[in-house]
C-alpha cells in the first residue's frame, strides 16, 4: 500500500470526525489566534498524550468488545510506585521504570486472566480493579504524593528531543506506529477483530479467544503503567490522585474515533482522532477563558453530538 | 394418581369442530412456506401434526398464534370467521402455544408466570399476591406438582416447567393448545405424565394439536393425523385406520431427479480415514460409532434433535464429550479444542453461517484467510500478494459472486456467503470435511455449485461427512447414510438401501 494510498483512505474513514477536528481548531483559533502558534500546538500534543496512550489499548480492548476502566487508578500506582523507588530507595532509574511498568502490566494480566477464564463482565472485573489499584496507591503514599528529584526521571516526560520535540509526543508516534501495525499488520490484530466481532465464530473458527483476550488486557495496563510513569515524571512527583477519571476521557476519545462499543469495528487512526479532538476542546477552552466547570459540560455535548454524527453517517451510508 | 383439572376451566361440548383453517398461504421474502393449507381441530380430538423439517408445521400454528399475519385464507372458530393479528387475539379466541423452547422467565415464581400479564387486582388496584398464590397452589394440587407457588421457575426441571406452561395455557381458558415436540427434553415417566394431562384435557373438551416426530407417541395419543410436505396439505388421517408406513410415505416422496446426483462411484475399498468408537455424552450422545473412508461422503439423516450437529461439534473440538474415542489414520486423537482437529486435518463448517461461521463486517477476503495467517504474516509483515493470491484463487475455484475482495460479506448473497465460509476450510487443506446442512437457505444455481465443490473435493481424496435434513439430497450425494434418532445412529445404510422411506422410518426411531 503506498503512502498516498494510506493517507486518502485514512482521511475517507474518518472524514466525520477529521471536520469536526478542523472545525474546533478554526473556531478556537478565531476566537485567540495564540492557539495556532507552534508553542501552542506542541504543547496540545503533549497534553494530549498521556491520554493517548490509554486510548490506544483502550481501542484494542473495546474492539475485543470489551471495556478497561481500571486505567486511571494502575496510572496512579506505576507512577507512585516508580517514584518511591527513585526518591525513597535510590533505585536506579531504569529499575525504577520497569518496575512502573511491570506493576501496570501485571495489573492488565489479571484483567485479562479473569476476563479470559471466567464469565464476569470485564465491566465489574476492571471496576474491581479500579478500586484495588487505587487503594493501593494510597496505602503505598499514606494518600501524599512523592516528590522526585531527578534530572534524569524529569526527562522522561518533561524533555525535549533535539530541543523541540516533546518526549510524551515522541512517545505518542511510536506508540501510534505500533498499534497500527498490530491491528493491521499481525494475527492477533486479525484476531481482536475476529472475537469482538463474531465470538461465537471465532470459537467455530478455532480461535484462542482466551489468549486474545488476555493480550489486549495485558497490552492496556503496559500502556497504563507507561502513562502513569510519563504523567509522574511531568509533575515531578508520584501522585496517588493522579488519573483520576482517565479512564473516561480515553473511552472518550475512542468512540469518539468512531470504534463500535459493541466491538468488532474500528481504527487506531480514529482514536488518535478522537483523542486529539479532547486535547484541542481543553487546551482550546482554556485559551479562550472557558472555566473548567463549564469545560465538563462543552465536552460532554461535544462527545454527544460527535457520536449522534457517526452514527447517523453510518445509517446512512 | 387422579388428575383433576383446576375449576377455571369451563367444560366444553364434544366432538364439535372448535378450529377450522381454509386455505392458508405464506410467503417469505420469496419463499412458499404455506400453499392453501386447510386444518380441523374438533374438540376433545388430541390431532398431530406430520412433516419434514420445514414442511410447514411450525408456520401453520404461528399463523394461528397470532405470530405471523396469514397471506391468504380463512380462520374459522367455533363457525365464526375470525381474525388473527396478535398473539392477544389468539389468546382473546382460546388459542395457546406451548413452544418448544420453553418461554417462561426464569426468576420469577411458578405463580408469577403462570398470571404474567392477567395478574388479579385487589379492590385499590395493588396486586392480589395472596389471591395469585390461593389460584396456583390449587392449579398445581390438582395436576398432581408438589411445588410452592413461590418457587423460582429456573429451578424447576424442564419437565415441570413444561406442566406450568400447559397450566399457564388452561388458565387462560384455553380451548386449543398447540404442543410443538412436547416430549423432546422429557424422560419416559415424564411423558406419561404429560400423556395423562392431555388424556384429562381431552375429557374436558380442550382440542390439542400435537406435533411430533416420534410415531410411537402420534400412535399413542392422537385421533387424526394431518400430514405436510413443503408446504401443501398432503392429507388427514383417523389414526386408528393408518400405519408408520403410509404416514411415512405421506411425509416423504419429493421427486428425486431435480436434485444433483454424485457422479462418482461409491467408495468401498478406500482406508478408513476417520473413525469414531462408542462416543457418548449424558443426554445427548448414545454409544455413537462410525467410520469414514478415503474420498467417501458420508451422510447424516434424522430429524432436529436427533443428535446430529452435536456429535460433529465433539469429534471438532467445540464439546467436550464423556467416553469414547476419535482416530484418524487408526491413531487415537484427543481434541480438547478446534485446534486439535483442524491441525490433524479435520473442519467443520457450521450450519448457522451467520452466528456461528461469518465476521459479517468484514470482508471476504478476511473471513477466507483468518486460517490461513500463520502462512502469510510474521510478526508485523504481511505476504499481502500471498493473500490476495489465495483469495483470488478460491473465488475463483468457487465461484464466488463479490464486487471485489474487500467487499463486506453481510452484503453477499446466502449462497456465496455460504462458498465463502467452505472457502476458509479448504484452505486449510482439510482430510476430512464436516458440511452441516450445506445448502440451508441458499438458491438452486449455488446448491449445485456446492455439490459440484464436495464431488471435486472427493475425486482429490478429501473424506466428506455430511449433514443434511434434505432427503433427496442426502440420498443423491451420499456413499452411505448414517441415520440417527435421539442421539444414537439407528442404522447405516448402503446405496441400495437408500429410500426417502427406509431413511424416514429410521429417523422417526422405527
Amino acid at each position: 500500500m503506498s503512502m498516498v494510498y494510506g493517507i486518502r483512505s485514512f482521511i475517507r474513514a474518518n472524514l466525520g470526525i477529521l471536520t469536526g477536528l478542523v472545525v474546533l481548531c478554526v473556531v478556537i483559533a478565531v476566537l485567540n489566534p495564540n492557539f495556532l502558534t507552534t508553542n501552542n500546538l506542541l504543547n496540545v500534543l503533549r497534553q494530549t498524550s498521556t491520554n493517548l496512550y490509554l486510548a490506544l489499548a483502550m481501542t484494542m480492548v473495546i474492539i475485543l468488545g470489551g471495556i478497561d476502566l481500571s486505567v486511571g487508578s494502575v496510572m496512579a500506582l506505576s507512577g507512585v510506585v516508580t517514584a518511591m523507588l527513585i526518591a525513597l530507595f535510590g533505585a536506579p532509574l531504569l529499575l525504577a521504570v520497569a518496575a512502573g511498568l511491570l506493576v501496570g502490566t501485571l495489573f492488565g494480566a489479571l484483567n485479562g486472566y479473569v476476563a479470559a477464564t471466567t464469565v464476569i463482565p470485564p465491566f465489574i472485573i476492571t471496576l474491581a480493579t479500579l478500586n484495588i489499584g487505587r487503594g493501593a496507591a494510597y496505602v503505598l503514599t499514606d494518600g501524599q504524593p512523592v516528590r522526585v528529584m531527578s534530572d534524569a526521571f524529569n526527562f522522561i516526560g518533561s524533555g525535549y528531543i533535539g530541543g523541540v520535540l516533546p518526549t510524551p509526543v515522541l512517545y505518542s508516534i511510536i506508540f501510534v506506529i505500533l498499534c497500527y501495525l498490530i491491528m493491521n499488520k499481525t494475527k492477533m490484530g486479525r484476531y481482536i477483530y475476529a472475537v469482538g466481532g463474531n465470538p461465537e465464530a471465532a470459537r467455530f473458527s478455532g480461535i484462542n479467544i482466551r489468549r486474545v483476550k488476555f493480550f489486549a488486557y495485558t497490552f492496556s495496563g503496559f500502556m497504563a503503567g507507561f502513562a502513569g510513569i510519563v504523567l509522574a515524571s511531568r509533575m515531578f512527583s508520584g501522585q496517588p490522585t493522579a488519573g483520576v477519571a482517565a479512564e473516561l476521557d480515553a473511552i472518550a476519545a475512542v468512540v469518539l474515533g468512531g470504534t463500535s462499543m459493541t466491538g468488532g469495528y474500528g481504527r487506531i487512526g480514529g482514536t488518535v482522532i478522537g483523542a486529539l479532538i479532547i486535547g484541542v476542546l481543553s487546551n482550546g477552552l482554556n485559551l479562550i477563558g472557558v472555566s473548567s466547570f463549564w469545560q465538563y459540560i462543552v465536552k460532554g455535548i461535544v462527545i454527544l453530538i460527535a457520536v449522534y454524527a457517526d452514527v447517523f453517517k453510518r445509517k446512512t451510508a | 394418581m387422579p388428575i383433576t383439572l383446576p375449576s377455571f376451566i369451563e367444560v366444553e361440548r364434544m366432538g364439535q369442530t372448535l378450529l377450522r383453517m381454509s386455505g392458508i398461504s405464506k410467503r417469505f421474502a420469496g419463499v412458499h412456506a404455506l400453499k392453501g393449507v386447510d386444518f380441523e381441530l374438533e374438540s376433545g380430538e388430541v390431532h398431530g401434526l406430520l412433516g419434514e423439517n420445514g414442511a410447514g408445521k411450525s408456520t401453520l400454528m404461528k399463523i394461528l398464534a397470532g405470530i405471523h399475519p396469514v397471506d391468504e385464507g380463512e380462520i374459522f372458530i367455533e363457525g365464526n370467521k375470525v381474525s388473527i393479528n396478535s398473539v392477544k387475539d389468539a389468546q382473546t379466541h382460546g388459542i395457546s402455544i406451548i413452544h418448544q423452547e420453553i418461554s417462561l422467565v426464569p426468576h420469577l415464581s411458578v405463580a408469577e408466570n403462570i398470571f404474567l400479564g392477567k395478574e388479579p387486582v385487589t379492590k385499590t388496584g395493588w396486586i392480589d399476591w395472596k389471591k395469585m398464590r390461593e389460584e396456583t397452589r390449587k392449579a398445581l394440587q390438582q395436576f398432581g406438582l408438589e411445588l410452592s407457588p413461590e418457587m423460582p421457575v429456573k429451578k424447576l426441571t424442564v419437565a415441570q416447567q413444561q406442566m406450568i406452561e400447559i397450566i399457564k395455557a388452561v388458565s387462560f381458558r384455553a380451548k386449543m393448545i398447540v404442543m410443538d415436540e412436547p416430549t423432546s427434553s422429557l424422560t419416559e415417566k415424564e411423558v406419561e405424565f404429560l400423556f395423562q394431562i392431555i388424556g384429562q384435557l381431552k375429557e374436558q373438551g380442550v382440542g390439542i394439536v400435537y406435533i411430533s416426530h416420534r410415531m410411537n407417541e402420534l400412535f399413542a395419543i392422537t385421533d387424526r393425523i394431518t400430514i405436510l410436505r413443503d408446504g401443501t396439505l398432503i392429507g388427514t388421517v383417523r389414526t386408528e385406520e393408518t400405519t408408520t408406513d403410509q404416514l411415512i410415505s405421506m411425509m416423504v416422496g419429493r421427486e428425486l431427479t431435480q436434485y444433483y446426483i454424485k457422479d462418482s462411484a461409491p467408495v468401498s475399498g478406500g482406508e478408513v480415514v476417520l473413525s469414531v468408537r462408542n462416543l457418548s455424552k449424558k443426554g445427548v450422545l448414545n454409544d455413537v460409532s462410525f467410520e469414514v473412508r478415503k474420498g467417501e461422503i458420508l451422510g447424516f439423516a434424522g430429524l432436529v434433535g436427533a443428535g446430529r450437529s452435536e456429535l460433529m461439534k465433539c469429534i471438532f473440538g467445540l464439546d467436550s464429550f464423556d467416553k469414547g474415542e476419535i482416530r484418524i489414520d487408526g491413531r487415537p486423537l484427543t481434541v480438547r479444542t478446534p485446534n486439535d482437529a483442524i491441525k490433524n486435518g479435520i473442519v467443520y463448517v457450521t450450519e448457522n453461517r451467520k452466528e456461528e461461521g461469518l465476521f459479517l463486517i468484514r470482508s471476504v477476503q478476511y473471513n477466507i484467510t483468518i486460517k490461513l495467517l500463520d502462512q502469510f504474516i510474521k510478526w508485523f509483515r504481511v505476504n499481502a500478494r500471498f493473500e490476495n493470491q489465495k483469495t483470488r484463487q478460491f473465488i475463483n475455484e468457487l465461484s464466488i459472486k463479490t464486487p471485489s475482495p474487500d467487499q463486506e460479506v453481510r452484503n453477499l448473497s446466502g449462497g456465496n456467503q455460504q462458498k465463502v465460509l467452505i472457502s476458509r476450510w479448504l484452505a486449510t487443506n482439510p482430510r476430512v470435511l464436516i458440511l452441516d446442512e450445506p445448502t440451508r437457505g441458499v438458491d438452486v444455481g449455488a446448491k449445485a455449485e456446492i455439490y459440484a465443490i464436495m464431488n471435486r473435493l472427493v475425486k482429490e481424496g478429501v473424506s466428506i461427512i455430511m449433514i443434511s435434513s434434505e432427503l433427496p439430497e442426502v440420498i443423491n450425494m451420499s456413499d452411505r447414510i448414517a441415520v440417527m434418532y435421539k442421539g444414537g445412529i439407528r442404522t447405516i445404510l448402503h446405496r441400495d438401501e437408500f429410500s426417502q422411506e427406509t431413511i424416514m422410518h429410521y429417523a422417526t426411531g422405527g
